[in-house]
């Protein structure tokens, strides 16, 4: 008899593995962030409104922050561009940007049109510093703690409910 | 009719070519083409996750092509080249997972299943072998 349950059981263990892999929550379209828990790629980049002045990774330490990639050909950025205004007024969290593969005269109208949710973007016009990011889409949202380290990234358009969900339990746990 | 049918594959085929951008040669050198093709085919666009960055006409893969030729224009080895594109994209984005970490599992597993299921048949065919003729007619299997 005994001899019949083992395939049996390896069967269970293959269908459990294979589940896993099927299961919610694992959206095969979405790439974990490879620099989780480490230190955010370092960069610097001429600031979108001030090409004179530049943003970079120094800018971000001693605050916990927001990086947000977006870009005017990217649907999803208009979409949670309402939220991120919302955020920005509600003065809850710092917001910098990453401006990824632009054009500049048609992000600054974008900014002009819809309000300017960013402390600063940075113009990363040849999509440079979104590969070190490790960035595979806009728009994408990094959180960034004080000490400059990556805590989480989320991707796709950002709204009130994901806000809630995802960012503001992983900010509690930075400021206890 | 065949002709028909040959000049509608020859469409299907020019017109993905017609889609491929950057696709002239990058470098004079033949060795460092090959080097920069082969490495462009082994890479999975992240984006668009069921193609190469050599198919792909997304950004992030043209962006990915354009850090490839400035790496091998560098000097840079193929290893180097993957641990650059691993470090910010993870294993994923190599086609061809390099043989190290978790990915051994996936290298080994078919060699375990091979054997693991050759044992179980000379088992199967041993114990088989030994059972009387008329009771391994009468029984459908081992059954003990």
């Amino acid at each position: 008899m005994n001899r019949y349950l083992i395939p049996l059981f390896v069967m269970i263990a293959m269908i459990s593995f294979l589940l896993l892999g099927l299961g919610d929550g694992r959206d095969p379209s979405k790439l974990p962030s490879q620099y989780i828990g480490k230190p955010a790629p370092d960069f610097n980049l001429p600031m979108l409104t001030d090409l004179s002045r530049t943003l970079s990774t120094s800018t971000l330490k001693g605050q916990v922050s927001l990086v947000n990639i977006w870009a005017t050909w990217c649907v999803g950025c208009r979409v949670e561009h309402g939220f991120l205004m919302e955020l920005a007024n509600s003065e809850t969290i710092p917001i910098y940007a990453i401006n990824w593969r632009d054009n500049r005269s048609d992000a600054l109208n974008f900014l002009g049109q819809l309000g300017n949710p960013y402390i600063a973007s940075g113009f990363d016009r040849d999509g440079r510093v979104g590969i070190d990011w490790g960035v595979y889409g806009a728009p994408e949202t990094f959180l960034i703690n004080n000490k400059g380290i990556v805590v989480y990234r989320f991707t796709g358009p950002l709204n009130r409910i994901f806000w809630e969900q995802e960012f503001v339990p992983r900010i509690a746990e930075i400021e206890n | 009719m065949i002709c028909r049918i040959i000049s509608s594959l020859a469409l299907t085929f020019f017109a993905a070519s017609v889609f491929a951008i950057d696709s002239e040669q990058a470098f004079n050198n033949p060795d460092l083409q090959a080097r920069y093709e082969n490495l462009i085919a082994e890479v999975r666009c992240v984006t668009c996750q069921n193609q190469n960055i050599k198919d792909s006409n997304a950004f992030i893969a043209a962006d990915l092509r354009r850090e490839i030729r400035r790496m091998i224009r560098e000097g840079l080895n193929n290893n180097e080249i993957k641990d650059f594109l691993v470090t910010r994209y993870g294993d994923f984005v190599l086609y061809r997972p390099r043989y190290e970490g978790k990915a051994i599992i996936l290298w080994i597993a078919p060699f375990l299943f091979f054997v693991f299921g050759g044992i179980a048949v000379v088992r199967v065919i041993r114990y088989r072998a030994n059972l009387p003729i008329d009771e391994a007619l009468d029984k459908d299997g081992p059954n003990q």
